[in-house]
């Protein structure tokens, strides 16, 4: 076992979890926060993405451990409140961005992730561009393309830089 | 996954002593690979040691190149790449993006973005996958890989398929390389893993030493093509690339596609690799 400390959500998390537990298995499990979804065992489906430290990344191919010290912010940790959305999940609805919604919390954290760095970089985020980064979730349901639109759009009302 | 022990090593000499200290240890660096694989249960290290912190192993230095003989318009700088350093770190560094452009690049298109921010090059090297990006970069530019007992040409590192002349408790520090004159990577992902099927580097030293590798085809690993590197010695173009018969012998065939199938793709990405260079 080994004792784990870390902020979530902007909230300090602590627990003793065995040295084998994934970062996702702390969030769902440990956490309970829900949002965070695991759709493959392959490394391949970005369904678990969530940010540490500020960057995207896998939180089922990661140890909890391995998160010690870390900030880390799931898909629940974007909006204020439940009617106050962040622009990147109003976009998705009001683009019809999903279907089921499986895949959706990693689509919404890797695309805050996305627009976050090519805002800072002031490198415009084309539409070949957000192809490009989405390399790493998989979506069965909508064909790509509203979530290719949702992103544009919330990009535009995003200003992280 | 099976149980394991977590350590997180305080430096590069703790990590090596604490990997020495239990034959069934393993380094953890970005996790992109060991940990799926820990998931499947097709490894099961009782210890694992955490390296991704460290900072004495993170980073790229340039060091400009020392003013004897004539000065060639480019190349010639050292540049080291601690093993820890991440894809993303490599594929942003605008110095090295000066420098090496051919290896940025190569960087920027490994897997996604979420595997380029936890992914090392450390780690990418050790597991020596057979179609992985970076084995064809430090064989085709002479890297240097240093470990925690030794410096270790990449002519001598990439010993096969997943093997690697790493003993026992040695732990990779850095890899370096001279930036060459001239340098280029042409990839064929495969649509599901982004993988390379087939990868073709090719680099120029500022002496004029053509060297040129290839990753994803070989059915040993990543391996120097002859044929290439002679034809792009005689005449630097994408033409006289395009130009060599590449033969499938002793090249993989599997369910993406067959030896033909891939040495044919050698001859278009080596193309590539020098229109890009
Ligand atoms: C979805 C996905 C797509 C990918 N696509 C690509 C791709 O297109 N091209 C590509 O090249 N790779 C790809 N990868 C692999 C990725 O690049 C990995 O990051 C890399 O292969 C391993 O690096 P790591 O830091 O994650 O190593 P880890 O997984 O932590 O370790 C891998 C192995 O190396 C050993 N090791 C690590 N660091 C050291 C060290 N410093 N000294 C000694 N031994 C060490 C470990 O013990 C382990 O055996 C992909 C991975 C995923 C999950
Ligand atoms: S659950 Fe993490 S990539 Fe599929
Ligand atoms: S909306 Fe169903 S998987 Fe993407």
């Amino acid at each position: 076992m080994t004792k784990i400390t870390m902020t979530v959500n902007g909230k300090a998390a602590s627990a003793d979890v065995s040295d084998n537990t994934l970062l996702v298995e702390y969030i769902r499990e440990h956490l309970r926060l829900t949002g965070t979804h695991v759709g493959c065992d392959t490394s391949q489906c970005g369904a678990c993405v969530v940010h540490v430290n500020g960057q995207a990344m896998k939180s089922c191919t990661m140890l909890a451990a391995a998160a010690e010290g870390a900030e880390v912010t799931t898909v629940e940790g974007l909006a204020a409140s439940k009617d106050d959305l962040h622009p990147m999940q109003l976009a998705f609805k009001e683009n019809h961005g999903l279907q089921c919604g499986f895949c959706t919390p990693g689509m919404i954290m890797t695309a805050t992730d996305m627009v976050k760095r090519y805002q800072e970089a002031g490198k415009e985020l084309t539409e070949d561009a957000i192809r490009h980064e989405l390399e790493g979730n998989i979506c069965r349901c909508t064909g790509y393309h509203n979530i290719v639109k949702s992103i544009q759009d919330g990009a535009s009302k995003m200003t992280t830089a | 996954m099976y149980t394991t022990k977590y350590h997180k090593a305080s430096d590069a000499a703790n990590a090596a002593s604490l990997l020495g200290a239990s034959p069934e240890a393993k380094i953890l660096a970005g996790g992109q690979t060991l940990i799926p694989t820990m998931k499947q249960r097709l490894a099961a290290p009782t210890d694992l040691i955490d390296i991704s912190g460290i900072a004495e192993l993170r980073g790229v230095t340039i060091e400009a190149r020392k003013k004897l003989g004539v000065l060639k318009a480019k190349g010639g700088e050292t540049i080291t790449i601690g093993a820890a350093t991440t894809h993303y770190e490599v594929a942003n560094n605008a110095d090295l993006a000066a420098a090496c452009p051919a290896i940025t690049g190569l960087a920027a298109n490994i897997g996604d973005p979420a595997v380029r921010h936890r992914g090392t090059i450390g780690g990418s090297i050790a597991n020596n996958d057979p179609a992985a990006d970076y084995p064809a970069a430090l064989l085709a530019l002479g890297a240097t890989i240093h470990t925690t007992s030794r410096d270790i040409s990449a002519d001598d590192f990439f010993t096969g398929m997943f093997s690697t002349a790493l003993n026992d408790g040695e732990v990779i520090k850095s890899v370096s390389f001279q930036a060459p004159a001239a340098a280029g990577y042409g990839k064929f992902p495969v649509p599901a893993s982004r993988y390379a099927m087939v990868g073709v580097f090719v680099a120029k030293s500022i002496d004029g030493d053509v060297r040129v590798s290839v990753t994803g085809a070989g059915d040993d690993g990543v391996f120097r093509h002859a044929g290439l590197e002679s034809a792009l010695t005689s005449d630097w173009s994408p033409a006289s690339a395009a130009g060599v018969n590449v033969g499938a012998e002793g090249l993989l065939s599997d369910i993406h596609g067959n030896a033909a199938y891939r040495a044919n793709l050698i001859g278009v990405m080596a193309k590539r690799a020098v229109e890009s260079a």
